[in-house]
């Protein structure tokens, strides 16, 4: 995968990001080596996103490499008017891969288009996250031993919410069964339903969590944004219906385990932490091994 | 007495016509095929009867032999077009254009936060639907849907 960019999980082909998983459980056995010393890596966060450009930062950190970027446009020359097309330019100069989060969709392959070094695409606005989806996945096969044929239960915005979308296309090369949990408003879209439909693959939709949670493998929870909504009336009616309490996962499976893309806000209730079936922070430290993994491999590395 | 019939634009010796067009979108056609910057004879008529479309245009343009690719660039703008090529005043072949497999430049992309609507970038997009044209951005991966083509 040397010189590669990752811009789309769809990039990778399935023995890839098999690759990437395997690569990740190396780094999560020992995650403090000297793989990255002498390369500089830019992070360049168009938008502010604390927890994804600390996540790389420490990937990086932990692994040797220096890191030069900024962490809002608005102190970078992009205030001064300069396009994405000659920033991006000029860092390929000064580094040896880009990491990069920008609010505008498809910017990051048209910057791995421009860039002379890989680039990784950090977000592009509601477009694609696919450091995300490959830490989901890593959590996923390590808490339920595989990958196929589970049942994978999302909750919350699934109109809107990114993660959800490309776990949902990841997720169907596994054979996955799906139940979406959601308000009419923020329902699963259907160019989704429709490639779930065509490759055969089984989904639900329900309004709220009934007993059938316990079917679950994996409970993925996502925020309801107020600002979603069109009339504050509805938010106020299910913004208390798409919380997880602990008290509603008494008969649920064993190997079930909760994961949240985070940041949270109430929509996972705090009695929920302490449930060893809450594995959401280890999923955002998974994310330091799965990113060291991916930056290792585009640059050849490993 | 009865009308002779008269061709609205006259017969070429040798070259392409490109028949049926939507009448609206003749400037289109001729943009998107860089007739504007040859400098072969070319003649059109617009605003002709047509049972099927209702206003057609028409453009005969000399000395102009299309490749297959080339001409398919027109499908989004003129999908029921008709090519005669003349050779010695004569038809000796005809061609329906086809919707390709990509499309480079031509369309817009319909989502307003794609990158290609902020910075100079020549628009690509993957065909998903022929029937009715749904072309899916390479970029923003959004899909543009025929109600919303719009031609750069």
């Amino acid at each position: 995968m040397k010189n590669r960019s990752l811009v789309s999980i769809d990039d990778f082909s399935t023995d890839e990001i098999l690759h990437i998983l395997d690569l990740t459980v190396e780094f999560e056995k020992s995650p403090t080596r000297k793989l990255l010393e002498g390369k500089v890596i830019a992070t360049l966060f168009f938008e502010p996103s604390t927890r994804t450009r600390l996540s790389f930062e420490s990937a990086i950190n932990r692994l040797g490499g220096k890191i030069i970027g900024f962490t809002d446009a608005s102190y970078s020359s992009v205030s001064k008017g300069e396009t994405l097309n000659d920033t991006i330019r000029i860092v390929s100069n000064y580094c040896d891969l880009i990491v990069m989060r920008h609010p505008i969709e498809g910017s990051a392959r048209f910057a791995s288009e421009i860039a002379t070094v890989p680039v990784i695409n950090a977000g592009d606005g509601a477009n694609q996250h696919p450091t995300q989806t490959l830490l989901d996945l890593y959590s996923i096969r390590k808490t339920q031993g595989k990958l196929d044929n589970l049942n994978i239960f999302m909750v919350g915005d699934l109109k809107y919410g990114r993660t959800v979308h490309s776990l949902v296309m990841a997720m169907s090369r596994w054979r996955a069964t799906f139940n979406f949990i959601s308000p009419e408003e923020l329902r699963m879209p259907e160019e989704f339903k429709l490639y779930l439909d065509n490759l055969g693959l089984k989904y639900y939709e329900h309004n709220d969590f009934t007993e059938i949670i316990s079917k679950a493998d994996i409970i993925y929870m996502t925020r309801v944004q107020k600002e979603r909504f069109s009339d504050p009336i509805e938010y106020e009616k299910v913004k208390n219906v798409y919380v997880l309490r602990n008290a509603m996962l008494k008969n649920t499976k064993e190997n079930m385990r909760i994961l949240h893309p985070l940041p949270r806000v109430n929509e996972i209730h705090q009695d929920v932490d302490l449930n060893p079936k809450a594995y959401y922070f280890e999923q955002a430290l998974n994310g330091v091994y799965t990113r060291q993994a991916i930056l290792c491999s585009l640059l050849g590395i490993k | 007495m009865k009308e002779p019939k008269q061709l609205s634009v006259s017969a070429i010796e040798n070259g392409t016509v490109i028949d049926h067009i939507p009448a609206s979108n003749l400037f289109k056609v001729i943009q998107i095929l860089g007739l504007d910057r040859i400098e072969n004879q070319i003649t059109f008529g617009t605003n002709l009867e047509s049972k099927k479309l209702g206003r057609k245009a028409i453009i005969k343009i000399s000395g102009i032999f299309f490749e297959d690719e080339d001409i398919n660039r027109i499908a989004l703008v003129a999908p029921d077009a008709k090519l005669n090529i003349i050779k010695d005043y004569e038809v000796i072949e005809k061609k329906v254009v086809v919707v390709p497999d990509r499309i480079v430049g031509i369309a817009k992309c319909m989502n307003p936060k794609c990158i290609t609507n902020f910075e100079s970038v020549t628009t690509r997009f993957i065909v998903v639907s022929k029937k009715n044209v749904a072309l899916k951005c390479l970029y923003c991966e959004k899909i543009t849907n025929q109600e919303n083509l719009e031609i750069i």
